[in-house]
């Protein structure tokens, strides 16, 4: 009964934190434009399914994308176990779902323990990558002491998380053998049982406190993960599913238009629509972006679900030359941001008028001038994010509203404006070429 | 074929006679002006009067797509672009326009419709894919690329931004040529260093420029031939081979001029 007791408050708790957490989320997200997405909801399907839920943008590196899939797949299923554990703790119960599952029940229980060993030991690979080995992009300057523990520490946990699992059903046979009217039984169990001789000897008591204590840990263990999650890049393994729903499906040459211009050139050349409904114009706003609230939502939801995995960066050829730019950076400096101007308006501070700027405080101009919009990392990203959106947006605000592009392209603009072509070539010279196809 | 002339015919002089072309010809900034790239602008003409095509261009009426603009960031620019472009293509009830340039072909293509201008698009590759494949323009078995080693560099306006990747490849299959692939190609592609407005600055502070690298890329292939179908790349790849001293032995090539070769039009 007290068991039960606990169980629930433990549960109530961990909800509760994680209730909180969503709902920072999502008026986080909420602080970025609206965007209306709404169209070809098959195709968006198709995308979260192939790529969020299929992995397939994952495969194009294989040894990364097995180790991840053994993960992911073991995260997927191993959540089914933990139902029981939910019921048997709010239920005061013992495995409650063997009786009804009769040889299934071993069954699983032998597939959950093959996953969580997969899992086990793609963590461990996974942690020997990242910290012997140091994979390149795991080290880049953008990968500074705390996501680099990030990294670390659900690896670390989820390799405990696994350990608890196979000590638990253990310590459970066990106890099968010597209470099996309390224990039902599952037989032995493929890997866990090589784990028996550990406990054999022991009595009942400690046997049953090693047995609790491994299920309470683990439990705990997995609340306590899924609240730590929303903290962390780790949060992609559920926002990887709307981010790719909503994840561009133009050519990836194409540009988002700006309206706001469109109407405004339009009556500059004297070719208002008639038609067009008169009133107040809309508020323009500011031209492109300067901080978290210029960009959309859409684009703070990507920042939201970027796992930190740096294929982007290991892509861009303006990073692979030396250059500042690093677009999982750009992720990540849009996410913190955001977590710092929701953090103070959650706690009665100025939010977005701190005085600090995503444009400038976080993400210089030497970044976003690198780029070459070559869109190699937005091909990489394994969940489909689109730096490149956010870079141009930065650009904007930098052209439009503080005229503050680089020298050369001031130049560049005057060209195309005077002569309308991007060098300084007479207008009236541009058909000669032809001249030289002739009389030869 | 020296004292041939090919005439070039605009589109002002079309529809002054009543006539419409089957293409027009959009040449871009880079073809009007550039001394090296325009010897591309001027074989792609060639290939056109071989395979007897009506074609035109917009001559002293055509003006920058907007693209450099828009990409550094400047939408008013870009979109004062567009609209006159727009104006002026839609006046002549343009329906089918092909070019050269990536960049040119990426913004009529998927950045006009939005701003009132609906065409068909293609680009050259995609366009001397098909005259291959219709058997308009016939190329020799063992002709003199035969054996010769061919590498292609990928433009990111073509390939990943468009999915392009086979058209240009299968150009170069129909050469007969020994095709050989860079490492990263397709859609892993390096860029050239040109893009998003690169062109017309100055590199960032880093330990290597762009073009630099992929060149060393292309050179470590062993192909005497670099094949390109950009005018961003051309001087990319074509500055990479003269920092690294082997003008003498390796050339950069545009698809069109490889084919006007093949064909001794050039
Ligand atoms: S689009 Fe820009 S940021 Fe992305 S890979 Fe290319 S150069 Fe790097
Ligand atoms: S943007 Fe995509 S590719 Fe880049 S680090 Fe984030 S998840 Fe990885």
């Amino acid at each position: 009964m007290i068991q039960q007791i606990a169980f629930i408050i433990v549960l109530g708790a961990a909800s509760y934190f994680i209730r909180k957490r969503i709902l920072v989320i999502r008026a986080n997200i909420k602080l970025g434009k609206p965007k209306e997405i709404k169209d070809r909801g098959a195709d968006r399907m198709r995308n979260m399914l192939l790529v969020a839920f299929g992995q397939k943008k994952m495969f194009k590196r294989f040894i990364p994308a097995f180790l991840h899939f053994f993960i992911y797949i073991g995260f997927l299923i191993i959540n089914l176990e933990v139902l029981e554990f939910i019921i048997d703790g709010m239920a005061g119960t013992h495995r409650i779902f063997a009786p009804y599952l009769g040889a299934l029940y071993p069954f699983l229980m032998n597939l959950f323990e093959f996953l969580a060993v997969a899992v086990l030991v793609a963590c461990a690979i996974m942690l020997i990558r990242r910290n012997i080995i140091r994979v390149k992009r795991f080290w880049s300057a953008e990968m500074t002491a705390w996501p680099r523990l990030d990294a670390n520490l659900i690896l670390i946990t989820e390799i405990v998380l696994m350990t608890a699992i196979l000590t638990m059903n253990a310590t459970d046979q066990v106890l099968q053998t010597k209470m099996p009217e309390h224990y039902a039984a599952t037989g032995k169990l493929f890997f866990s049982a090589n784990l028996i001789p550990l406990f054999q000897n022991m009595d009942v008591v400690p046997l049953v406190i090693i047995e609790r204590f491994a299920w309470w840990f683990h439990i705990i263990g997995i609340l306590g993960f899924a609240i730590y999650v929303t903290y962390s890049k780790h949060l992609h393994i559920f926002l990887a599913f709307p981010n790719t729903y909503f994840a561009n499906l133009e050519a990836k040459g194409h540009i988002l238009n700006m309206p706001v211009v469109t109407n405004e050139v339009k009556s500059m050349l004297g070719l208002t629509d008639a038609a067009a409904p008169t009133g107040p114009p809309a508020e323009p706003g500011r031209f492109g972006a300067k901080d978290v609230n210029d960009l959309t939502w859409n684009n703070l939801l990507a920042a939201y679900s970027c796992t930190e995995c740096g294929r982007c960066t290991s892509e861009c050829p303006a990073n692979l030359t030396g250059k500042k730019l690093s677009p999982r950076k750009i992720m990540m400096d849009t996410r913190d941001r955001m977590e710092e101007v929701g953090k103070s308006l959650s706690t009665g501070g100025a939010g977005l008028g701190d005085g600090k700027t995503l444009l400038n405080d976080y993400i210089t101009k030497e970044e976003i001038n690198a780029c070459t919009s070559c869109n190699a990392c937005v091909e990489a990203c394994p969940v489909m994010i689109n730096p490149l959106e956010i870079i141009l947006e930065l650009k904007r605000y930098v052209a439009m509203e503080e005229s503050g592009s680089p020298a050369s392209w001031n130049a560049m603009f005057q060209n195309i404006e005077t002569n309308f072509a991007p060098w300084k070539f007479s207008p009236a010279d541009r058909f000669n070429w032809a001249n030289e196809l002739k009389n030869k | 074929m020296s004292d041939v002339t090919f005439s070039v015919p605009t589109m002002a002089e079309l529809a002054a006679k009543g006539e419409s072309p089957e293409v027009l010809f959009w040449v871009g900034c880079a073809g009007s002006f550039d001394d090296r790239y325009k010897r591309v602008t001027k074989s792609f003409v060639k290939i056109l009067h071989a395979v007897n095509i009506k074609f035109a261009v917009l001559g002293t009426e055509e003006t920058c797509t907007g693209d450099p603009a828009r990409r550094a960031g400047n939408e008013f620019l870009f979109q004062m672009q567009a609209m006159n472009n727009i104006q002026v293509l839609n006046g002549y009830g343009i329906k089918k326009v092909v070019t050269a340039c990536p960049h040119c072909f990426n913004t009529i293509k998927n950045e006009y419709p939005e701003l009132g201008g609906s065409y068909e698009v293609v680009h050259h590759s995609t366009f001397l894919q098909n005259l291959i494949s219709e058997g308009k323009i016939k190329l020799k078995e063992g002709g003199s690329f035969k054996g010769r080693k061919i590498t292609y560099h990928d433009s990111c306006y073509l390939g990943r931004a468009n999915n392009v990747y086979e058209a240009p490849r299968a150009v170069l299959e129909a050469l007969d040529a020994d095709l050989v692939e860079m490492k990263r190609c397709r859609t892993t592609g390096l860029c050239c260093g040109a893009g998003g407005g690169q062109m017309f600055k100055e590199p960032e502070k880093g330990n290597k420029d762009i073009n630099v690298a992929r060149t060393e890329e292309a050179l470590s292939t062993g192909a005497a031939t670099i094949a390109v179908a950009c005018p961003f790349c051309m001087t990319m790849m074509s500055d990479g081979v003269k920092n690294k001293e082997r003008e003498a032995d390796v050339q950069v090539k545009d698809l069109a001029e490889l084919i006007a070769e093949a064909q001794g039009l050039s």
